[in-house]
């Protein structure tokens, strides 16, 4: 943005980048996109699982592994420092479930306030069948009615002739 | 015959009105865990006196309130002056300053007063994290045992105050003293 206005040359605008970066005290947060080095494979698939199970509390629609925010930044930081000292994942979501709640989880725990969240597919699937029950048993109703009756068939024809 | 027409409309009007209330739930307010839970620990040092450490234990012993603001919060700073008129009428307020940097936290305090007893410094957040902090300017009232009874998230307006804050303090203190 500032290198397009035209009042700054690009090059002196880059410069100024990397002295504010340098000047920057090394935060602990993870920025997006950090290589990590992990201890072993499991290490880094546990991380990598994590991240994208977890909410971003400040930014609620994105998991830790998309989200810009600070305080996502501290939480990767949790998570990674956790998992390289050999902290199991459930360790880990239960660390950050103490401090933030059930929310920080993208995969909700069943228990009794989530009843309803995880039971709701199965109810509109059983309300959809009840529908679909009683439709079919009207249409079906309608098929084993008896066949027009004779004065039917005499109103139709006055009908038909334009009586 | 009619009442069946008028099923769907019903159906229509009942996920209207989900939607609506669910317009009115305020997504950004969490319940917090921590409610009824000791002041989570810390370790960090002192905003004004760096070389002072403060632990959660310089937080209890009275009822209390813990403030987690910052220089480069706006709506800390909206909410300041409350702090400092809740002050002055005797509320002990400590205050967290989250991911700040000494020296604009300071010259935020000069500006805006300082309602504070005392203040932890917390610029990487370490502290904030053990307290579930995660949208600053949050409010926790403490009883005179260091527990957490009550947590607000955003900041502290008069309406805020009158009908989250003065009763419970009240009614802690009277718990306290008898």
């Amino acid at each position: 943005m500032i290198g397009s206005t035209g009042f700054i040359p690009k090059s002196l605008v880059t410069v100024l980048a990397l002295v504010w970066l340098a000047a920057v005290p090394m935060a602990q947060a993870i920025p997006l996109g950090t290589p990590l080095e992990f201890d072993s494979q499991e290490q880094r698939e546990q991380y990598n699982k994590l991240v994208r199970e977890l909410r971003c509390t400040v930014c609620q629609s994105e998991t830790l592994h998309e989200s810009q925010a600070a305080l996502a930044g501290d939480m990767r930081r949790r998570i990674y420092d956790m998992t390289r000292s050999g902290a199991s994942g459930d360790e880990v979501v239960d660390f950050l479930v103490q401090r933030y709640g059930d929310y920080v989880r993208y995969r909700p725990p069943l228990q009794a306030n989530t009843l309803l969240l995880w039971g709701s597919p199965f109810l509109a699937l059983m309300a959809g069948g009840v529908i679909w029950w009683r439709v079919v048993r009207r249409r079906r109703a309608l098929l084993s009615d008896e066949a027009l009756s004779d004065a039917d068939r005499d109103a139709l024809e006055r009908f038909r002739r334009g009586e | 015959m009619t009442p069946k027409i008028l099923l769907p409309f019903a159906g229509v009007l009942a996920v209207l009105g989900l939607f609506y209330l669910g317009l009115q739930v305020d997504s950004r307010e969490l319940p917090s865990p921590l409610i009824d839970r000791p002041a989570p620990a810390f370790e960090l040092q002192s905003l004004t006196e760096p070389d002072r450490t403060l632990t959660e234990q310089d937080f209890i012993g009275e009822v209390a309130l813990v403030n987690v603001f910052a220089s480069w919060c706006s709506s800390c700073w909206a909410e300041h002056s409350n702090l400092v008129e809740l002050e002055r009428r005797g509320i002990t307020i400590h205050g967290l300053n989250y991911r700040d940097e000494r020296p604009a936290a300071l010259r935020y305090l000069r500006r805006g007063g300082n309602p504070y007893t005392h203040i932890a410094f917390d610029p990487r957040g370490d502290a904030g994290m053990e307290w579930g902090v995660y949208a600053t300017p949050e409010t926790f009232l403490l009883d005179a045992n260091g527990r957490i009874r009550h947590k607000h998230v955003g900041p502290l307006d008069a309406q805020v105050i009158r009908e989250e804050f003065l009763p419970r303090i009240e009614q802690l203190t009277a718990e306290a003293a008898s």
